[in-house]
């Protein structure tokens, strides 16, 4: 099995490999540390809105056990109120976490909407205490900076001192390659982006001629060994992106840049099927040497050349 | 777009490995529908059929990707093909959902052996809450004014130096009705849990300041004790701590032994790296620390009513007594056929 997929364009220092129980290598790209810091907001202010929601409709329930109740009668009832509300604090602040991480998504709600999930390092099952670990090390990431600053006052050495708590593990995933938090270390998970993808149609063949009506004539393009020697699957792949992105400017570009390797003078007016024609040869090729072992990254590899 | 190609379509494909794409489509547009509802959510509108093919497909459509890879230069279906097992894998080696099975091999070994896991650490952090507290009595007997500094303001009401015997008898009476009780104990137990939380998260700068956490607690403790055995009191004193305290202390120490057992395996990785040897140590330590938060639960109950409503020295030290001996049984006498962590 090749180590990194050859094949595909790299795209960031995000990408990172995971080898799935299988065995399998898969490309996976790591949350950006903006899109964690947005799913955070919009956790945060989603437990804040539960919260008062809560609360509020607890004073609304107590306001109502006063009208009903003598006041020696209604504190019972009352203290009942003040233990729900003490719970449901608790509960929220420290399990909404772990309900939606637990969840078939591994993601909360911010986490969902910003398209990131958390995964196992590994590659292997999340487990039920990788999440509960990650999430009890929230408490000191971010909780007690602040529980600390409001307990003590914010003014002189507390504050400074939260303060300087808070940023040494706020900036810890700028000290490490991976973007690990204090809790994504001590859980061994880590926190990716969902993989979107639509398949697109294949490049010959008749599904692609219902989608993309081809241009004009492509077997009237014949490339010799020599012409196709030059390119390897580097210049195959940028070729594919151009085609299927099918801009009238690029296609010109990239034909009158073929035509100089080359050395050929025609196809000009019909770009693109000269470029589809040129696209099937390659790739005829490249993949026909594939088989046997051989591969020509790019250009520059002399390694598959025949 | 027909996702079933007839045998005209695969022929009409130019190249050998567009041919092996339109054959095995039909496959990954599956797999991709059956992923796609569990993404969302949807896990009752999928048919059962789809759910016993999911792990079928999922390896098929790995095995396509394997390949692929091998064959195959088209760009944009090898990216498909990759994102489209990372979310089959996703949804396959996704978290249990069940967590009342994860609950059941919990309670019944994976909690003690995790606990018995820890045993060293446990060993330590004892020996640091001891001598926090001897250290708290010394503080206090050599110089009073120690007190106020070592103990909590809430406990420093009328329980200071220079108390007598009948004002430090009282604050150990039992108080009448059942009043408050219930917020009082649920008070109580958000508050501990945050302790013992922090107490396991400190872990994470190598257990020190973890050691500094349990030795400040349990010099207030020592600095209380001094003070009631100033007044001839030690036995009462120890009675009224026992009823939760052996609960109570217990769990800080499983909590504080926890965060010890993350920070040395992090100082001291071994043959692992630094990563592995936290994750591991940090997933057993998780489970320490559910079983930490359950007790408190227990602890908070036993402080808030049977503390108050038992006022008797020798019930109180009988239910504190009966509470130790059966956390201890639990987590050493209880071994089932050494199933090992969950982890």
């Amino acid at each position: 099995m090749s180590a990194i997929s050859p094949t595909r364009l790299r795209r960031s220092n995000r990408d990172r490999e995971m080898i799935t129980p299988e065995g399998i290598a898969l490309p996976i790209t790591l949350a950006s540390r903006g899109a964690r810091v947005a799913a955070l907001l919009i956790d945060f202010a989603l437990i804040a809105a539960l919260m008062i929601v809560t609360t509020l409709s607890l004073i609304y329930v107590a306001s109502g056990t006063f009208d009903g109740f003598d006041a020696i009668g209604g504190s019972g009832a009352l203290e009942f109120l003040f233990v729900l509300w003490l719970i449901a604090v608790f509960l929220f602040r420290n399990a909404y976490f772990l309900f939606f991480e637990l969840g078939p998504r591994g993601a909360t709600p911010g986490k969902r909407l910003t398209g990131i999930r958390i995964a196992a390092r590994d590659g292997g099952r999340l487990g039920v205490d990788t999440v509960i670990a990650r999430n009890l090390l929230r408490d000191i990431e971010l909780f007690l900076p602040l529980t600390f600053v409001s307990a003590v006052g914010s003014d002189g050495g507390a504050g400074t001192a939260a303060a300087a708590w808070f940023l040494i593990f706020a900036l810890f995933p700028f000290f490490n390659r991976d973007r690990l938090r204090a809790g994504d270390v001590v859980a061994g998970s880590w926190v990716v982006e969902v993989p979107r993808r639509k398949l697109e149609a294949a490049m010959t063949g008749a599904q692609r001629d219902a989608e993309r009506p081809p241009a004009a004539d492509t077997q009237a393009f014949r490339f010799s060994d020599a012409d196709l020697a030059v390119y390897g699957e580097y210049e195959l792949q940028t070729l594919e992106r151009v085609l299927r992105e099918n801009s009238a400017k690029a296609l010109v570009a990239v034909h009158a840049s073929i035509c100089t390797k080359i050395g050929r003078e025609d196809g000009a007016g019909d770009e693109k099927a000269f470029l589809e024609a040129y696209y099937a040869q390659l790739r005829a090729r490249l993949e026909a040497s594939m088989r046997m072992g051989q591969r020509k990254a790019d250009k520059h590899d002399e390694g598959a050349g025949v | 777009m027909a996702s079933v190609h007839d045998n005209a379509a695969i022929e009409a494909a130019a190249l050998r490995s567009d041919r092996f794409r339109l054959e095995r489509e039909a496959d990954w547009r599956r797999l991709d529908e059956i992923v796609t509802k569990m993404e969302k959510g949807r896990l009752r509108r999928l048919s059962d059929d789809d759910l016993q093919a999911l792990p079928v497909l999922y390896r098929t459509v790995a095995s396509s990707l394997s390949i692929a890879r091998e064959t195959s230069l088209d760009a944009a279906t090898l990216a498909y093909l990759e994102a489209l097992v990372q979310r089959a894998w996703f949804v396959v080696y996704g978290p249990r959902s069940s967590l009342g099975s994860w609950l059941r091999s919990f309670f019944g070994g994976g909690w003690s052996a995790a606990v018995r896991g820890i045993g060293p650490d446990i060993a330590v952090a004892l020996l640091v809450m001891i001598a926090g507290a001897v250290v708290g009595w010394l503080l206090v007997a050599s110089d009073p004014d120690w007190y106020r500094a070592v103990v909590p303001a809430q406990f420093a009401d009328t329980r200071v130096p220079g108390a007598s015997r009948a004002v430090l008898l009282d604050t150990l009476s039992g108080k009448s009705g059942t009043g408050g009780l219930s917020a009082f104990a649920a008070y109580l137990f958000s508050n501990n849990a945050q302790v013992a939380t922090l107490a396991f998260a400190l872990g994470f700068a190598f257990g020190v300041p973890t050691l500094l956490l349990l030795v400040h607690n349990m010099a207030g403790l020592g600095a209380m004790l001094w003070l009631y055995h100033g007044a001839g009191l030690t036995v009462e004193f120890a009675a009224w701590l026992s009823v939760h305290g052996t609960t109570e202390l217990f769990a800080i120490l499983l909590a504080g032994a926890a965060g010890l057992h993350v920070g040395r395996t992090m100082a001291f990785p071994g043959d692992r790296t630094v990563l592995q040897a936290a994750s591991q140590a940090g997933r057993r330590a998780a489970q320490v620390m559910v079983g930490v938060i359950l007790m408190l639960i227990v602890a908070a109950v036993l402080e808030g009513f049977a503390r108050q409503l038992i006022a008797d020295t020798g019930g109180r030290l009988t239910i504190g007594g009966f509470m130790l001996a059966l956390w201890i049984a639990y987590f050493f006498a209880f071994r089932r056929g050494d199933a090992g962590d969950l982890a």
